[in-house]
């Protein structure tokens, strides 16, 4: 045969295998992780961790209730701040700004606060906010997770915007429709799902956020909903837990952290079912 | 050897049949990409309730100079026409000149079929609402009547709920026609309505063209000049930005004046 | 002219134009040939000139098939359309120079067994001589698409009618000085009477050439001396 195809037969055959070892090494890693997770975690999963409060220090008994609802409300907060701050700011890159050069500063920004480490977020609104408003706070959490989701939420916008044909756009002004109506009535609508999606990943990036929450919203031993003072949320009540030398405690940061990768599993789904509905 | 007769009017726009009055006149237009020019002083005139079609090479300016007619390239920076483009009389190049409202008037369907994401029902229920506050019922009206024109009525009538996108590639097309004529414009341009589509579709789309023309005026582009010479009244050929020939289609298909439009419809360009 | 950019439908043009030549140099001859053969009382002749006619036939239905074929397939725009529609027409028109030429020819045969009268052919002769004439240049004029040489034969025709009126005097001079003579004038009438329709003929092409060079059609009266007969 042909000396020029045998060789790169080998050689196809050969970035195959280090194609399939590589996949099966990374899965590896994420089915030890997940097993760790449900090892160790399910153990405490029982009804008291979504009624009781963390225990004190020493205690055998309690929950995660006030974790968990303070990281619903902080995460909730959050993305409600985030999400059309980033939607708007999306769409006026995709759409308004797409000959501006300050759209390319504003991208070239945005990526960088994509990639920004969260804790530096965290600081940053220690320093703007704790700090002047005279302590940690739940709004102060949120604003640091708001903070985290907008540069996602705008990405994705751009993304799912640029994604819609022009030619959907110029059907749309040849009936005459101003460009507000056009993309609010016709870009947004073929852009819905994708829009959605981004927003879903989104949430589930700063479901887990642990680092933003430790200058800002602190933790809190009880049950409070009011997001002026400290509260509780999972993410640092896992980092606090498992530092401890406290058996219990320990058993509940696994718990917490089983129920935090529950949850962005549960959105990563909704969203990936959304994304696919699109594509029929 | 030349197989041209010598050119009787070498002015274009001159050959101009005197039936029936100027709807869109153009004057002495040049289109620029940023600093590339695309158009080169074009005159010509479309007659009401006619047929013109513009033919020529890829790139000829063709499609360029349909897009001047209704300010499509306004949406983009650094595209912009110089000279006159008059409808009735009013040139609507000015910086004053209302786009929505020239856009109502001069409605445009595109090459691949554009349905917008929403209901067969919504589709044409959309643009009339942008100009006018109609009762369900009425509005039951206007979205039958259009689809009747456009042709697509029965077989769309039974799943008016059902995605535009949903319809097949000549049946979306029927609905974006349907979709421009609803909102009663004056002029309709056509982008290559047909190239995308299967003869089949293509005739459908062609007998529903020769329909319009009775109210409307009608501007269509396309490569296919067998199409051309079926559906329009007049023929313009373009090439390389300038309008080369204008004259009735039978004349410009079996006898064109110039040697470029004569090598171009009979398959001799290099 | 360039060629097309698909090069077969050249081929099939050429295929066109080579028919008509070859159905043009075999109408010339048959002309030439009844011709001879009616004035040299030549049977042999008028016969081989008779059996030429269905090649003839044959050439001009393969011309028409070719034509058909081609708008079938390239549907032919412009100068295109005006050659196959023109070669349709010309190979209709020297399809009827040919019955025309054989209807000679079988008179010639007849006319062996009638009493002669050799001056009434002279007139015939001269109307064959420029009806032959009118149909070498028209073919040239064709071969070339050169509409001032189809102009001119076109122009040239009136002559032909003219001398188509005179030999009617004659011949009808030539019955009434001696009744014998009728029935052998008669058919040297009819004769004269095909020349002058071969001349039509050529007119009729010209025509066509002027019609595929410049896409305009002629006026529809052309210049004559006297009304026709």
């Amino acid at each position: 045969m042909n000396p020029i195809y045998l060789a790169r037969r080998r050689r196809d055959l050969l970035v195959r295998a280090l194609c399939w070892a590589a996949a099966i090494f990374g899965i590896v890693w994420l089915g030890l992780i997940l097993f760790s997770l449900f090892w160790n975690g399910l153990a405490g999963l029982r009804p008291s961790v979504f009624v009781e409060m963390t225990p004190p220090p020493g205690a055998a008994e309690g929950g995660l209730a006030n974790a968990i609802a303070g990281s619903l409300i902080m995460t909730g907060l959050g993305v409600a701040i985030g999400a059309p701050l980033g939607l708007f700011a999306g769409t006026w890159l995709a759409e308004y700004g797409r000959h501006d050069r300050l759209a390319t500063v504003i991208r070239f920004i945005n990526d960088i606060l994509l990639s920004a480490p969260s804790i530096i977020i965290g600081l940053f609104v220690y320093g703007f906010i704790v700090v002047p408003m005279g302590g940690f706070s739940g709004l102060a959490g949120a604003l640091a997770l708001a903070v985290i989701v907008i540069p996602v939420v705008v990405r994705t916008t751009e993304n799912m915007l640029l994604l819609v044909p022009n030619s959907l756009r110029e059907a749309a002004a040849a009936l005459g429709m101003p460009a507000s109506l056009v993309i609010r009535r016709v870009a947004y609508r073929a852009a819905r799902a994708g829009i959605v999606t981004g927003v879903l990943l989104a949430t589930a990036r700063v479901a887990g956020e642990t680092a933003p929450l430790l200058f800002t919203a602190l933790s809190n031993q009880f049950w409070s909903l009011d997001v002026t003072s400290t509260m509780a949320n999972l993410p640092v009540t896992i980092n606090n837990f498992v530092q401890s030398p406290y058996a219990f405690w320990k058993q509940l940061a696994w718990t917490g952290a089983l129920l935090i990768t529950l949850a962005v599993l549960g959105l990563n789904v909704v969203a990936r079912l959304i994304g696919e509905r699109k594509g029929k | 050897m030349t197989f041209i007769a010598p050119a009787a009017d070498s002015a274009p726009a001159a050959a101009f049949a005197a039936d029936g009055s100027t709807k869109i006149a153009v004057r002495s237009l040049d289109f620029f990409y940023g600093e590339s020019k695309a158009l080169k002083n074009i005159n010509i005139d479309l007659a009401e309730r006619t047929v013109t079609a513009f033919i020529g090479p890829s790139g000829c300016g063709k499609s360029t100079l349909l897009r001047v007619l209704n300010r499509m390239y306004d949406l983009y920076p650094g595209q912009r026409a110089e000279g006159e483009v008059l409808l009735d009389g009013k040139n609507i190049l000015g910086p004053k000149q209302d786009l929505n409202l020239l856009r109502a008037r001069v409605g445009m369907v595109f090459q691949k079929p554009t349905p917008f994401p929403m209901s067969i029902y919504d589709n044409i229920a959309f643009g009339i609402r942008l100009y006018e506050n109609l009762p369900k019922s009425e509005m039951d009206g206007r979205v039958e009547a259009a689809l009747k024109g456009a042709a697509l009525w029965n077989e769309v009538k039974d799943k008016l709920d059902a995605s535009g996108l949903s319809l097949s590639g000549g049946q979306q097309q029927r609905l974006c026609i349907a979709r421009t004529v609803a909102i009663k414009p004056e002029v309709i341009l056509f982008d290559e309505p047909c190239s995308a589509l299967d003869p089949i579709s293509t005739a459908k789309v062609e007998e529903l063209i020769d329909e319009l023309k009775e109210r409307y005026t009608i501007a269509i582009v396309t490569h296919n000049m067998q199409q051309a010479g079926r559906v329009s009244d007049y023929t313009a050929f373009m090439y390389l930005g300038e309008l080369v020939e204008f004259g009735e289609t039978t004349r410009l298909f079996t006898a064109p004046r110039q040697q470029r439009t004569q090598d171009y419809i009979t398959g001799r360009f290099g | 002219m360039s060629e097309h950019i698909v090069k077969a439908y050249d081929k099939e043009l050429g295929a066109l134009g080579r028919r008509i030549a070859e159905m043009g140099g075999i109408a010339e001859k048959m002309i030439n040939d009844a011709m001879d053969a009616l004035s040299g009382l030549d049977a042999e002749l008028a016969r081989a000139t008779v059996a030429t006619d269905p090649r003839l036939d044959a050439l001009q239905r393969e011309v028409e098939e070719l034509a058909i074929m081609t708008i079938a397939r390239r549907q032919p725009l412009a100068v295109d359309l005006r050659e196959i529609v023109g070669a349709i027409r010309v190979a209709g028109d020297l399809e009827r120079v040919g019955d025309l030429a054989k209807n000679i020819a079988k008179r010639a045969i007849k006319i062996g067994a009638e009493p002669q009268l050799t001056r009434a052919t002279v007139g015939l002769r001269h109307m064959q001589e420029i009806a032959s004439q009118q149909m070498k240049d028209v073919l040239d004029a064709y071969a070339a698409r050169n509409v001032e040489r189809a102009r001119e034969v076109w122009a040239r025709d009136a002559e032909l009618d003219a001398l188509d009126d005179s030999v009617f005097r004659d011949l009808l001079t030539f019955m009434m000085e001696d009744p014998r003579n009728i029935s052998f004038c008669t058919h040297l009438l009819f004769c004269s009477k095909n020349i002058e329709r071969i001349g039509d003929h050529a007119t009729n092409i010209a025509e066509t050439v002027h019609y595929i060079v410049t896409g305009e059609t002629m006026p529809i009266e052309r210049p004559r001396n006297a009304p026709g007969a």
